[in-house]
């Protein structure tokens, strides 16, 4: 990355302010782009109370990271910021924040799907989902996924 | 050797982590997860399905024919469902 050298990893319990970290990125840019994932109020036409974040407390920021270096290195990016929440959280709430700026929309549009893509299958995270009839599951990983982070 | 468990792999062992010495002749992490799936009835039923379970070498993703030389920390999970 030319303008910043370090990309802007985060690992909290607390909510994301996602103007205050695109404003951020906006410094030496000429585009801002971003992805905010959302915990849904259902899943398979069941209804959804709360979603337990666990992760690898160890190996998580090295992850992101990386993918961030990755981006950093197909794109000509001036900064980058991956945010992600983890323990319980409820619908509505931001569970992670991926954005990516550049000089110009290509670059960031791009980095910014790439991020999200590559975190979904390559950072130590694990989705609980509890639902409104007392039911609970580890949710499975989804061969889609596999499938958008391996086309970059 | 330090062992650590995560999602429905640690609730199905009961533990999040353990301690474990390692035989010299288990030197590798397919070999390793052999070794481990014998402790307990618990262990055994957790490791059940190997092809879904990954793991990592002092904190990197490895695959299961990874030498275990030297390392401190061997981590095993399921696939990451974050994003």
């Amino acid at each position: 990355m030319t303008g910043r050298s370090m990309p802007r990893i985060v690992v909290t319990t607390e909510d994301i302010d996602v103007g205050a970290e695109l404003a951020a990125l906006e410094a030496g840019a000429g585009a801002v782009a971003s992805f905010v994932g959302v915990v849904r109020g259902e899943a398979d036409g069941r209804r959804l109370t709360s979603l337990i974040l666990e992760h690898y407390p160890a190996m998580t920021e090295a992850s992101l990271a990386e993918i961030a270096k990755t981006a950093a290195n197909r794109w000509q990016l001036t900064g980058c910021t991956i945010i992600h929440r983890v323990g319980e959280l409820t619908p509505g709430d931001r569970i992670v924040l991926a954005a990516a700026a550049s000089a110009h929309r290509a670059d960031a549009l791009a980095a910014t799907a790439f991020l999200i893509d590559w975190l979904k299958t390559d950072a130590p995270f694990w989705k609980r989902e509890n639902f409104a009839d007392g039911t609970s599951h580890w949710v499975s990983a989804r061969d889609e996924d596999q499938e958008a982070r391996n086309r970059w | 050797m330090k062992i650590l468990y995560f999602a429905w792999l640690r609730e199905r062992i009961g533990l999040s982590e353990e301690d474990v010495d390692i035989p010299p002749e288990v030197t590798t992490i397919s070999a390793l997860t052999d070794f481990l799936s014998a402790r307990s009835p618990a262990h055994t039923r957790a490791f059940a399905d190997r092809r879904a379970i990954k793991t990592a070498l002092d904190q990197r993703f490895v695959p299961p024919d990874t030498l275990l030389e030297g390392a401190r920390e061997i981590a095993f999970f399921p696939p990451f469902t974050g994003g």
